[in-house]
């Protein structure tokens, strides 16, 4: 089945945006911790989406989208795995992982 | 492989060793930890010098995706000796007895992140870039949470942690759109092919903005700022406002006048609009600072809307003021952080009234502090009114004299509130002020290096006149 007759690549670069922005929103307006890690994993896909499209629709003869969006995957995981030691010391340091708590620097 | 193109590599190869020397040396006993601030100083100090060996720069490696020119050289030999410096100032907090077990691992996670600095640098295509970056941004939050009975310390890094993993991955999807645009991502094609996409290409590169903006603190992404730099230890926030901020300031102006030329109107416009921003924002929330670091912070903040007035001169005379500026900037910022970090070690003070009265005890040290202050508020004898001086004048050049009007003034209210630690120094009275210091040999040629480096680079126009060949 050849995939660019059936899917525009507009609708790849709708969807695309749309995770991007309910990444964001979920990172904004969520307060636990981990949520808004989601949040941060969804932009990160949602940029993956895109190289990928890019790359398979309007540059099929290169493959730099690929790699762009492998290597995003790798270092994502690097950052989650960063991110979830700080989440258990700051469990460890005000018992909670909601953004609200954890106050004590204010202007 | 040409065997010889490993000199085009000699700072990373050289940095990539001394990290794995701090590694073995950090799982190796206590008696030899004993001594490591000292190795490190030296084989960092060695490596500095060896940066500076003029050979053949001109370079692309690794199909493209690593560059190596006489620029690019200066501004990592500009990154390691500002590094040189803060080593020197920082190991008198890693020889207290409760952080000496954790050496090896600060070095270890500062190196990988200085590693990640070159690879911004030398990036000849954006994968290289986006790799540098979050290389220099992960293990620096972790150095920012490094102080971990602090509750304070903790939240800084996931702050700094949150915050900076948004901020790339709106990078990350302006330079989606671009790949999408260009179908490359290598900076010579892309500067080859000149402005396209049209609405599309200023999105991607207004989100690319962002994205660096918030690593060197511009207003509308400033609001870690000042968290992070009063939560991390003190060193970490020297490095901060240092380092980082000096790798992020060239990378986006290697990008931006080096790969997008043909969106100059586009950059130039969006850097006046946060040059004033920031220069304005940063300056009222300093006024309200009693925290030295906080304070500390907001002042960075200004500087770097300061920095943005080179980036509205889309030609090479921008680059110059804004190397130029960055130079002094260091000199002067590291100056006052060490005047800091002497005092945080002796005492754990870091109010601004705890100053009072410090140049009965302290003339010295005052007098070092007063010339930092100075140099950042941009008094004439000193080099930091030569970098205002340039900066302006690159901005009055494409005739924006409005916008020079307003930097003048903000350079005036930052003089008021730099004047309020200085007199809390010399006039507030005080019954008990802190009690006069004996530097260690390693502040004292830190401080010395510094003070060096505020007075001569003023007067040396050498040094403007070589980063003018360099640029080119």
């Amino acid at each position: 089945m050849n995939l660019q007759s059936e899917i525009p690549l507009e609708y790849m670069i709708v969807l695309s945006t749309a995770v991007f922005f309910i990444g964001l929103v979920g990172v904004v307006i969520r307060r636990n911790l981990i949520t808004m890690l989601m949040g941060i994993e969804l932009m990160l896909n949602a940029v993956n989406i895109n190289f990928v499209a890019f790359n398979h629709y309007l540059f099929p003869h290169r493959l730099e989208g690929h790699f762009f969006a492998l290597i995003v995957m790798a270092i994502a995981a690097a950052e989650a795995a960063v991110a979830i030691a700080l989440i258990i010391n700051i469990y460890r340091k005000f018992s909670t992982v909601s953004v609200d708590d954890v106050d004590e620097l204010k202007y | 492989m040409n065997w010889d193109q490993l000199f085009f590599l000699r700072h990373e190869i050289l940095l990539s060793l001394l990290i794995v020397f701090e590694l073995v040396a950090d799982l190796s006993d206590s008696s030899a930890r004993q001594s490591l601030v000292n190795t490190t100083i030296v084989l960092f100090a060695g490596l500095t010098v060896a940066g500076f060996i003029p050979l053949a720069n001109e370079a692309s490696l690794f199909g493209g995706m690593y560059a190596s020119d006489d620029l690019r050289i200066l501004l990592k030999n500009i990154l390691n000796v500002s590094t040189l410096v803060f080593l020197l100032q920082s190991a008198g907090w890693l020889n207290q007895s409760q952080n000496s077990y954790k050496t090896g691992s600060f070095y270890l996670l500062l190196f990988s992140t200085l590693l990640g600095m070159y690879l911004m640098i030398c990036a000849g295509d954006f994968i290289m870039l986006y790799l540098g970056l979050e290389l220099a941004t992960i293990p620096l939050t972790l150095l920012a949470a490094y102080d971990h009975n602090l509750r304070r310390s903790a939240e800084a890094g996931i702050k700094l942690l949150m915050s900076s993993a948004v901020s790339s991955a709106v990078m990350l999807f302006g330079l989606s759109l671009m790949y999408g645009i260009y179908g490359s991502l290598h900076f010579s094609e892309m500067s080859q092919q000149g402005a396209m996409g049209g609405s599309l290409g200023v999105l991607a590169l207004t989100f690319f903005i962002a994205g660096l903006g918030f690593k060197l603190s511009l207003v509308p992404f400033h609001l870690w700022t000042a968290d992070v730099y009063e939560g991390s230890p003190l060193p970490v926030t020297m490095y901060f406002s240092v380092v980082s901020k000096g790798a992020a300031l060239f990378t986006l102006m290697l990008v931006l006048y080096r790969v997008f030329g043909q969106f100059t109107g586009v950059w130039s416009l969006l850097s006046y609009a946060l040059a004033v921003l920031t220069m304005l924002i940063g300056n009222l929330f300093a006024l309200r600072q009693k925290n030295l670091k906080r304070f500390m912070a907001f002042s960075s903040i200004t500087q770097a809307g300061f920095m943005m007035l080179g980036f509205v001169n889309p030609e090479a005379l921008g680059m110059n003021t804004i190397i130029y500026f960055m130079l002094i900037y260091s000199f002067s910022n590291l100056a006052v952080f060490g005047v800091l970090s002497i005092i945080h070690n002796r005492y754990g003070k870091e109010q601004i009234e705890d100053l009072n009265g410090f140049y009965k005890t302290n003339p010295g040290l005052s007098l070092i502090l007063l010339l930092a202050l100075f140099s950042l508020a941009g008094i004439p004898p000193v080099a930091g009114f030569f970098g205002k001086f340039f900066l302006f004048t690159a901005a009055a050049s494409r005739g924006l004299y409005f916008l020079v009007l307003i930097a003048v003034l903000n350079a005036t209210i930052s003089l008021y509130y730099y004047l309020l630690v200085v007199k809390a120094m010399f006039i507030n009275p005080n019954d008990q002020p802190l009690p006069a210091v004996t530097l260690t040999g390693a502040e004292r040629l830190a401080l010395v290096l510094c003070v060096l480096g505020i007075v001569v680079i003023g007067f040396m126009s050498s040094i403007y006149g070589y980063i003018q060949t360099v640029v080119g």
